[in-house]
């Protein structure tokens, strides 16, 4: 055990598996000797001969390579430097990754995970706090995942590299090296698809992911309210099941995140339990998301990211 | 300060075998009797297919459907050559290099009659499924050429694209990650004029789609691409050298006889005199003309072949069209590698319907 933030156990879990698995390799931009630009693949170089590339500057044809090293019994693991960059490599997300498999009925098929720093609230550029989880997650084929902290983000990086099948990993920059947490050294693994209860409660299950999580759980902490937190970790597959016991149990449901509201992952949500636990709902769903506008400049990013004065309007609106 | 010249380049073009079967013999590439039939039964066999193909979208047996007329030089002259272990990425008209890799006909049929079971490629054919958006495959030969590189294997690998492809970043993207790892990699452009209805003028300024290659520090060169011996020698020369890492774009310069696809029309855009002219240059009559020549073959060897290939092509239709639907699972089977509980969800809704 250590105590570590989210970029070293990110780094631990890379380290940890690229030791056992000689088929794993890293590429991206400054992926090498710079370690990253937040330093998660910090030292790896240096430690694996031939393993680690710095690409060209080309997010399509990082991702692109990256299905054919897949294709050739390799396993990349891509870093693609911001969220903001990622779009280049949706083309060969949505066309091919995800469809190999299917295309040629099993013959062939493409694992390989693309990890990338996801979110605002760090006052960056533009382009370097987007919440682009809903186009990720309407890809059949894919997968999503997104941790919260430092223990789950080293599991779940873990899982994302032994998994078949393509997985899209974000983590949140904003809790990169706020949260520290012990961190087994050696490699462990936490299942994809599994939502994790982090607060038991009666009254309101509040569901969110991400840097999100940190927050929410200062805030039930102080509540005077019975509240069910649930982190998701992985998006998609999305762990319904928990959702639909809990909501069930509560009745009330309030979801979180900081993406436009618009198609916001969080209507895929609401849609489940408008199926699944439609006679048990006690209040409407709320949520608490960014706004259908552009991620702003860091002047303005408050006025866009949830914040706490928001959050507990809501869970006093649906406690209502 | 003085203003010097940095470099130099030149893009050359090779033509071996002329419209009358004639041969350059400084350049004619050393191959037996028996492989010039091979190349030439691979063509056929293509052109047949492309023919028969056509015929059963017409009579609604077959979906939209790419054809490769006049391009079987290109694409048999290129592919001919690999071993066993290389691998190919194709776009979706190269039907030509899946005959030559002995892909079983009845599973070409059966992807182009829509089921993407044609696509379940056999283990011992090294090549990968049709890549419908343009120049997208590119990036994955690069990507397997890489691993080659990383895991020390020795073969090599090629894919193939259009003139429009070389409009598109997948195809720039490709070319310079081969230049700067030093990839065994072939990058072969069918020039068949045309993208759609888009001349190839409309597509680039470059005088040639060859001298692309200058800019990524790899080689490139321009060949006929209807002449299969000129196809063959550039392709030779461009494994040895994909062996010693130097990636080669090779232009084959050639024409798409048909339309782009079934469901397109090229007399709206397209001249009948350039049709024509093309037409005497097809790359099939040239070579007959060279074997008949040559003495590699009679008049009766083409009779007889066409015959034993057009018999060959009537059973692979009817091995097609022998495919059972497979039902409803099948569509959720391949999503990913196990089913999730929302998959298996919608399975049983949809059960309900049938």
């Amino acid at each position: 055990m250590a105590i570590m933030n989210m970029v070293e156990a990110l780094n631990s879990a890379l380290d940890n598996i690229m030791k056992v698995n000689k088929n794993i390799i890293i590429l991206g931009e400054d992926v090498g000797k710079d370690g990253g630009v937040f330093r998660v693949t910090d030292n790896l170089f240096k430690k694996y001969k031939n393993r680690v590339f710095d690409t060209p500057l080309a997010e399509t044809g990082i991702i692109g390579a990256s299905i054919g090293l897949s294709l050739n019994g390799l396993k990349p693991v891509a870093e693609i430097q911001f969220e903001g960059f990622t779009y280049p490599a949706l083309d060969q997300l949505i066309n091919h990754a995800s469809r190999i498999r299917n295309r040629s009925r099993g013959r062939f098929s493409c694992s390989l995970v693309l990890r990338s720093p996801f979110g605002g609230g760090v006052k960056a550029l533009e382009h370097h706090s987007d919440s682009p989880e809903t186009y990720f997650a309407h890809i059949p084929g894919l997968k999503l995942v997104i941790p919260s902290n430092p223990y789950d983000a080293k599991g779940l990086l873990i899982s994302s590299i032994k998994d078949n099948n393509p997985v899209v990993f974000f983590e949140p920059k904003k809790i990169y090296r706020s949260i520290k947490q012990e961190v087994p050294d050696k490699m462990y693994e936490i299942e994809l698809g599994k939502a994790n209860i982090l607060v038991e409660g009666d009254n309101l299950t509040l569901i969110t992911y991400g840097s999100w999580v940190k927050e929410i759980v200062d805030i039930v902490n102080e509540s005077k309210y019975s509240i069910e937190v649930i982190d998701l970790r992985t998006l998609k597959p999305l762990d319904e099941k928990t959702i639909i016991n809990s909501v069930n149990k509560t009745g009330r449901c309030l979801i979180i995140n900081e993406a436009p509201r618009f198609l916001n992952y969080s209507s895929e949500i609401i849609s489940i339990i408008n199926e699944k636990c439609f006679n048990n709902l006690k209040h409407h769903v709320e949520r608490v998301t960014g706004f259908d506008t552009i991620m702003p400049l860091p002047k303005n990013e408050d006025y866009y990211l949830p914040n706490k004065e928001r959050i507990k309007y809501a869970i006093n609106k649906v406690m209502s | 300060m003085p203003i010097t010249t940095l470099a130099d380049f030149n893009v050359q073009k090779i033509e071996i075998l002329d419209v009358n079967g004639n041969t350059d013999n400084k350049l004619m590439p050393k191959l037996s009797s028996n492989n010039i039939k091979k190349i030439y039964e691979n063509m056929l066999i293509t052109r047949l297919f492309d023919e028969k193909a056509l015929s059963l979208q017409r009579q609604g047996r077959l979906g939209t459907y790419a054809p490769n007329k006049g391009q079987e030089a290109s694409q048999i002259g290129t592919s001919f050559l690999l071993e066993k272990n290389d691998f190919v990425f194709p776009a979706f008209r190269e039907n030509g290099v899946y005959i030559t890799r002995e892909m079983p006909l009845e599973l070409l049929f059966l992807f182009w009659m829509g089921d993407e079971r044609g696509m379940n490629i056999p283990k011992n054919v090294n090549m990968f499924t049709v890549a419908i958006p343009v120049s997208t495959q590119i990036l994955h030969a690069v990507g397997y050429a890489w691993g080659n590189k990383i895991k020390n294997n020795k073969n090599i690998v090629l894919t193939y694209f259009g003139d429009g492809a070389t409009s598109k970043g997948d195809f720039h993207e490709g070319l310079n990650f081969s230049g700067v790892f030093k990839l065994p990699i072939i990058f072969i452009c069918q020039n068949n004029q045309f993208a759609i209805s888009v001349p190839v003028k409309n597509q680039t300024n470059s005088k040639t789609i060859a001298q692309k290659a200058i800019a990524y520090g790899i080689n490139g060169i321009q060949v006929d691409g209807n002449d299969v011996f000129a196809v063959y020698y550039a392709a030779k020369k461009a494994i040895e050298d994909a062996k010693k890492g130097i990636p080669t774009l090779i232009e084959c310069f050639t024409y798409r006889l048909g339309d782009h696809t079934t469901s397109d029309d090229a007399k709206k855009y397209r001249d009948e005199k350039e049709l024509n002219e093309w037409s005497k240059k097809d790359p099939l009559l040239r070579l007959q003309k060279y074997m008949l020549k040559n003495k590699i073959c009679n008049n009766n060897y083409f009779k007889n072949l066409e015959n034993i290939s057009r018999k060959k092509i009537d059973l692979a239709v009817k091995k097609a069209e022998s495919y059972k639907k497979k039902g409803i699972n099948e569509m959720f089977d391949y999503v990913y590698d196990k089913k999730d509980e929302r998959l298996n969800e919608e399975l049983e809704y949809l059960k309900q319907f049938y």
